[in-house]
């Protein structure tokens, strides 16, 4: 019997299950694995080679590479764990998030400014509640 | 005997840290923030616990993949700041009580709660923004600090009610310790805030208003809400809240609220606050 899971018609949003942590394992190390300087230094010095080392799909390599961080998910990748890719790119948190938006950072910053992103049309995929 | 006589929420948010660390706070961004807590610092001077039992959850720094405990407690004699990518924030490095918690360890585990031990482990913003926020930037931190990490990033985490009554066990294993003690239980996290994919940005401040109330006066019935209400409602990461009812559940069921204050926006996230007395 499956398991119950309400969350998957929560609209652009990926929970990180035990199917995803699965999924992602291999990913979600890679990006643990840039907590230590040296490894940032290495991975900055040549991507694909430093991302070669690690047991991830051709996919999620491709995704990394993109700094597609919606796709990392999609792959299993944890924004937590993803956090260490953009904090050696230098980017903030807000300005990581705004880019998975689709609005830029400036747009980003206003509307949480002006209180956030409503839950109104936001509950369900399809729905306008 | 050691006694809990209050209980403080509190968000967690890292740019709050950063925010302190790099001497931003009266920013016009930032000064409505922590005008929130300027009653929380006297109050804190004057209560002046010995310990705090810190509830709040790791971010991918001491936990990863490697190992998810969903309830660990910190034994241990000494927690240093994590090195979260920008080097560990510049605060002290955390005293633990070790005599206390590993008595809590023994108590909870025989009443059915099963804490995972941790004796090495360092703690990130999670553990000292709620420190910053209510100690301001002391030499030493004036309080002992007893970790108590959740399991908040690999869903599912523990249920509120579960955490709701891991809380009653604690108090239940404080009020059991020979020693006199002023210990506080502190909850961290939330409120509603999401980080990831394109919903990115949630914010429900009607959600939030009505969680800081029923969390004062309707705990039990608040410890019921399923998980999907937090993440429909409150955004992936406002599952945080679980942990207010934790502490929460340390406390007499009817507490005096001296506190409370709610902000939007710190970075991604709603901010709450509230001190709870537990002396009555």
């Amino acid at each position: 019997m499956a398991l119950d899971k309400p969350y998957v018609d929560v609209p652009g949003t990926i929970i990180f299950d035990a199917e995803m942590a699965r999924q992602g394992y291999h990913l979600n190390q890679f990006c643990m694995s840039l907590m230590k300087s040296d490894n940032r230094e290495r991975f900055k010095n040549d991507e694909r080679a430093y991302l070669d080392e690690w047991r991830m799909s051709e996919e999620q390599k491709q995704a990394v590479l993109d700094r597609d961080y919606n796709g990392m998910m999609a792959l299993g990748g944890n924004v937590y764990f993803l956090s260490k890719i953009f904090s050696s790119d230098g980017i903030s948190f807000e300005q990581a998030a705004a880019s998975m938006t689709g609005q830029t950072r400036e747009d980003y910053r206003q509307m949480m400014l002006d209180g956030g992103r409503s839950p109104q049309g936001n509950r369900y995929k399809g729905d306008s509640n | 005997m050691a006694r809990i006589t209050a209980g403080v929420a509190t968000s967690h948010v890292p740019a709050i840290g950063a925010a302190m660390d790099l001497g931003k706070t009266q920013d016009d961004y930032w000064k409505p923030l922590f005008k929130g807590y300027e009653f929380s610092r006297e109050w804190i001077e004057s209560e002046n616990p010995d310990v705090v039992i810190l509830v709040y959850n790791d971010h991918a720094s001491a936990f990863g993949m490697d190992l998810v405990p969903t309830f660990a407690i910190g034994c241990g004699e000494e927690f240093a700041p994590t090195d979260e990518g920008w080097g560990p924030r510049p605060v002290p490095n955390v005293h633990g009580h070790p005599e206390l918690a590993w008595h809590i360890m023994q108590s909870v585990i025989q009443d059915d709660f099963d804490l995972t031990v941790v004796n090495e482990m360092t703690v990130d913003h999670g553990l000292t923004v709620p420190l910053s926020l209510m100690y301001g930037q002391p030499e030493a931190w004036p309080c002992r600090v007893i970790p108590v990490a959740v399991n908040v990033v690999v869903y599912p985490p523990p249920s509120g009610q579960r955490c709701y009554n891991l809380g009653k066990a604690l108090r239940r294993a404080v009020e059991s310790f020979d020693e006199d003690l002023n210990v506080q239980i502190w909850g961290t996290g939330g409120m509603s805030h999401q980080l990831q994919g394109p919903r990115a940005g949630l914010i429900n401040q009607e959600f939030d208003k009505e969680f800081l109330e029923r969390l004062v006066t309707d705990p039990a019935a608040l410890a019921t809400m399923p998980h999907i209400d937090y993440v429909r409602e409150a955004g992936s990461e406002g599952i945080e809240l679980v942990m207010w009812l934790l502490m929460r559940g340390a406390l007499n069921d009817k507490v005096t609220e001296l506190h409370r204050f709610y902000h939007v926006p710190a970075s991604n996230t709603a901010v709450g606050h509230l001190i709870l007395d537990n002396t009555d």
